[in-house]
């Protein structure tokens, strides 16, 4: 059973320099229990196309097309057909949401505790009393001592780590089957990304929830992600398995990603391999491949191909897919 | 909150005496005589002026006199002798020759005239301008978002003076929506239906212009607030539009509001001159523009005082308050 | 061996904690660098690595003395600069540049980059070869900038083109040390390796020294010469580069390294991570003896009563009682 299943969702926000594609025609699946990892630069379609599944777009600014079937309590739904405020009776229930600023995603005059209360209160018409020891029992679980008096604290008493946990505490008060993480540890120091990544994926596994996690950081993927998607100037251009991307990675983009990577497990060279050039303006994309201008690989097939013709996303072995006409084919 | 509140009343109270004390010592070394401003523009005669120097004390040195005016606020205070003893009880502010009373009392009498005039007015451009302001930035680029931006534009561009009377002209005389305010000001507990008629145009007048301010001020600060990311936090729980709106939304871009709205009510208490002189009040903005045309430097020593009093004591109100609204602010 | 280009000794800067109103006490002061010694040889780079807040760019700006230090010493090419005026230190300010995180905040968007640059010789008072225009336009292209772009303004570039524009600036002052406060922190991946080898071309070719600040150590590892780590204030371990992530001696580096995702899924599977509890102590109040034993899995009597100085372990200098 599939419980989320995109398919040729595009977001286009009208500017007055033009329309910009910032997501594209992108279809993927995810299983539940299982966690994908969309990964890509700032300006990849990456938070868009999840923004978009939560409806969290302002229809004024965007154009959202395609269909987005989630398995809810109630069954099957179209997320992309459905208007707003059906909408609301899945967000924050069956999927939830976190952000990557744990600081200014809370509300600074309530405190914490009023605000998880709120998102218990939304979903299910129980006594107050019912909902305060669901947010103690949550607190604790996300690992904050003393919850039962830290709930009346306000966000700013926490560090940002302990937000972070707010936030998640928050977002699985109603058990969702989805939870989507855009960037939770971007904002955090290294050794607070370590516990937030280790909760998230311990609690992934109680509670056989769903993620979507978003990211620009490949080590975080590997440590955490079943399958990955690539985004680059917003389509996916590699999807595999993480094992197999890390392993065999077929666009020269994901390549060049994962060699720009400084690693410590190696011993260090002198040199970082970079990917030259700047991400493509979104506003004018180079026409054909949107990657054509900074690949070192193009005349492998002949440029020319590269610089006229848009690359498939096809099928490159089990349950992999690229989008470049290098290998394809074979 | 225990400590902030006596920590802010502390530094009130010295903000307080560092007022007066400024005001005493500009008015102490204006270039008039303030013995010979007491018997009125033409007067000559020396043996009053001095009399007169005596009796108020103008002949004492600069700190006792200063001494004596901060006594008088607390324990009331004597001009003069014998049978033209004249009596100030406290809180004194000393005696005004030209008008022979104590300036305590003729403030007394001012004082319920501009309040009743501020707060009336500052309900009328609150509900106005936070109401107005929520909307436009609701329906941002609709119509009622235009029509906003028109009211803003006339509201802030209009001097009072001329609201007032186009209000006078048109809503009275011409279209006779309301009666003519007949007669004096009426105190509320004397009769209150008389009292708001009498106030109503003046309440016009003035919310008229600040309502304009608030609508601008409200419209952004509710955009602002919109994007905020505990905004898309609270919409990504599934709340609806309009708790989003009021619980989430209004709490935070209200708050700067509370500050605003005090520091503006403290300023209209400290006289709406203008408003008080189109509609013939008999406010404190009044009794301190004749106080200057007269010379009469009691008075214009009294309501200076008052004012700089009412913003202190309203900016203490609206940090007290904001701390109640802000919890951010509390611990510190 | 060649005398080292900056040398600091036990430098210390404290910050008095912001008193509120006139009647509060002082509350103390946040001990932002507590007692901090090394020193950078020319064509070194040292790499400074450590969470927020633990004083790694109070570190950085002191040097520079843009703070004013609360005590120790910085000798800058021999010159001891500690107690310099102002007015003292301008001629060696050309000497000592520093490289923002956020080059944007720093650039004057109402100038084209052409004039931003070229301000570091009018600053200098000095006409390069060729004309100002000419030399601008040189060092645009040695630092991987279009050179017809001249007449740009910031706005207009990405934001690894203007984290180049920061570092032109910089070059075109001819120093001989940088402080690079998170240069790459801000940027994408992809463009982060660009800069990182744009930083260490620059130095061979130079001649520079960098002092590298980063919250990241896989950045650190491929520009730094030596690295020191720092917590709470204080250096806890300074060693080669070869040496630290090999075989790191201090159980912060340890749990600091172990924390840093490895991007390959097979490796990261069997690696054992150490996940450290709790959240930095508070740096007003540091704790007593070692900083670190809040936080410390290895703690025991001496590391509370005792604070461990830096001392030799193999090639590393590690502040532990008890080093791995």
């Amino acid at each position: 059973m599939t419980l989320l299943k995109v398919e040729n969702l595009s977001v286009d926000f009208p500017t007055p320099d033009g329309l910009v594609a910032a997501v594209h025609e992108t279809s993927f699946e995810i299983n539940p229990g299982e966690t994908l990892a969309i990964v890509g630069e700032s300006g990849s379609g990456k938070t868009v196309t999840n923004l978009a599944l939560m409806g969290l777009i302002p229809l004024r600014t965007a154009n959202v097309t395609g269909s987005a079937i989630f398995e809810t309590h109630d069954g099957p739904v179209d997320l992309l057909a459905m208007n707003r405020n059906d909408l609301r009776k899945y967000r924050g229930k069956d999927m939830a949401m976190i952000f990557q600023d744990p600081m200014s995603s809370l509300h600074p005059f309530y405190t914490i505790g009023d605000q998880i209360i709120e998102a218990h209160q939304v979903h299910n018409k129980v006594d107050l009393k019912i909902s305060e020891a669901r947010t103690i029992e949550l607190l604790e679980m996300v690992g904050i001592q003393g919850a039962a008096t830290r709930l009346r604290s306000f966000p700013h008493q926490f560090s940002g780590g302990m937000r972070q946990r707010v936030m998640i505490a928050m977002a699985l008060v109603n058990n969702p089957s989805l939870l989507i993480a855009d960037e939770p540890t971007t904002a955090l120091d290294v050794t607070v990304q370590a516990q937030i990544m280790k909760l998230l994926s311990d609690l992934q596994k109680e509670l056989k929830m769903a993620m979507i996690l978003i990211t620009h950081d490949m080590g975080v993927v590997a440590g955490a992600a079943d399958r990955v998607n690539v985004m680059y100037a917003g389509r996916i251009v590699e999807s595999a398995n993480v094992k197999d991307l890390y392993a065999n990675p077929l666009m020269p983009y994901t390549q060049g990603l994962l060699a720009s990577v400084p690693r410590m497990d190696r011993p260090h060279a002198d040199r970082l391999s970079a990917i030259p050039g700047q991400p493509p303006s979104m506003i004018a994309l180079p026409s054909g491949c949107s990657f054509n201008p900074r690949c070192s690989r193009k005349s492998e097939v002949g440029a020319s191909k590269c610089e006229s013709q848009m690359p498939n996303l096809t099928t490159r072995g089990h349950e992999h897919f690229a989008r470049c006409f290098i290998g394809e084919g074979v | 909150m225990f400590a902030y509140i006596s920590r802010r009343l502390a530094v009130s109270l010295l903000i307080l005496l560092t007022v007066s004390f400024a005001v005493y010592v500009i008015f102490a070394f204006l270039p008039f005589d303030p013995a010979a401003l007491t018997c009125g523009k033409n007067c000559n005669d020396p043996g009053i002026i001095e009399a007169n120097r005596h009796r108020l004390g103008y002949d004492l040195p600069f700190f006792t006199q200063y001494f004596l005016f901060l006594k008088g606020l607390f324990f009331g205070r004597s001009f003069g002798e014998g049978a033209a003893l004249i009596n100030c009880p406290a809180p004194s502010l000393g005696y005004s020759f030209q008008q022979h009373a104590c300036v305590t009392n003729l403030i007394g009498e001012a004082l319920p005239v501009t309040f009743s005039l501020a707060i009336g007015a500052i309900v009328m451009w609150l509900a106005l301008g936070i109401g107005l302001g929520i909307l436009a930035a609701r329906f941002r680029g609709r119509i009622v978002d235009q029509l906003s931006t028109i009211f803003v534009l006339i509201g802030t561009s209009l001097p009072t003076f001329l609201t007032g009377l186009l209000l006078m002209v048109f809503v009275v005389i011409r279209w006779h929506l309301i009666p003519f305010p007949s007669g004096n000001y009426t105190p509320f507990l004397e009769n209150p239906f008389e009292w708001a008629q009498i106030l109503f145009l003046p309440w016009l007048t003035l919310a008229f212009a600040y309502a304009a301010l608030y609508t601008r001020f409200v419209r952004s600060s509710v955009i602002d607030t919109s994007n905020e990311d505990y905004i898309r936090t609270a919409r990504a729980k599934g709340l609806s539009e309009s708790v989003i709106l009021g619980k989430h939304t209004l709490r935070a871009a209200l708050a700067p509001i509370a500050t605003m709205a005090g520091l503006d009510f403290a300023g209209l208490l400290g006289g709406a001159i203008l408003t008080e002189s189109v509609f013939n009040l008999p406010g404190l903005g009044r009794l301190a523009i004749s106080a200057v045309v007269k010379y009469d430097l009691p008075i214009i020593v009294a309501t200076t005082l008052l004012a700089a009093f009412i913003v202190v004591v309203m900016n203490l109100i609206v940090d007290i308050l904001y701390a109640y609204i802000d919890p951010r602010v509390r611990v510190a | 061996m060649s005398s080292p280009i900056i040398e600091v000794k036990d430098l210390h800067k404290f910050f008095p904690l912001a008193s509120q109103g006139i009647f509060s006490r002082v509350k103390g002061d946040n001990k932002a660098v507590n007692g901090v010694s090394f020193s950078i040889n020319p064509g070194e780079t040292l790499g400074l690595v450590g969470e927020s807040g633990c004083g790694k760019s109070t570190v950085g700006r002191t040097l520079l003395k843009l703070y004013e230090p609360t005590s120790g010493s910085i000798t800058f090419e021999g010159e001891d600069i500690t107690k310099y005026s102002n007015s003292k230190m301008k001629p060696l300010r050309t000497k000592m540049q520093m490289i923002f995180q956020d080059p944007y905040s720093s650039l004057n968007p109402r100038h084209t980059i052409g004039a931003i640059i070229a301000a570091s010789y009018e600053i200098q008072n000095i006409t390069p070869d060729g004309g100002v225009k000419k030399a601008v336009q040189e060092l645009m292209e040695r630092v991987g900038l279009n050179p017809e772009h001249y007449n740009r303004y910031p706005h207009e570039f990405s934001g690894g083109q203007r984290q180049r524009i920061g570092i032109a600036r910089a070059l075109a002052m001819k120093p001989k040390f940088i402080v690079c406060d998170e240069p790459v922190s801000a940027l994408d991946v992809s463009i982060q390796a660009q800069v990182i080898n744009l930083l260490a071309d620059l130095r061979d070719d130079f001649g520079l020294s960098y002092l590298f600040i980063a919250h990241d150590l896989s950045v650190v590892q491929h520009i730094s010469d030596r690295v020191a780590v720092m917590y709470l204030g204080k250096i806890v371990e300074l060693a080669p580069v070869g040496e630290i992530y090999k075989a790191p001696h201090h159980p912060y580096t340890k749990a600091l390294l172990s924390a840093v995702p490895i991007p390959d899924p097979v490796l990261e599977e069997k690696r054992e991570q150490i996940v450290l509890s709790g959240d930095l102590p508070n740096p007003a109040n540091p704790p007593k003896g070692c900083v670190f034993n809040t936080r410390c899995w290895k703690a025991k009597e001496a590391c509370f009563t005792t604070e461990p100085t830096l001392h030799q372990v193999g090639s590393s200098q590690v502040a532990c009682h008890f080093p791995e």
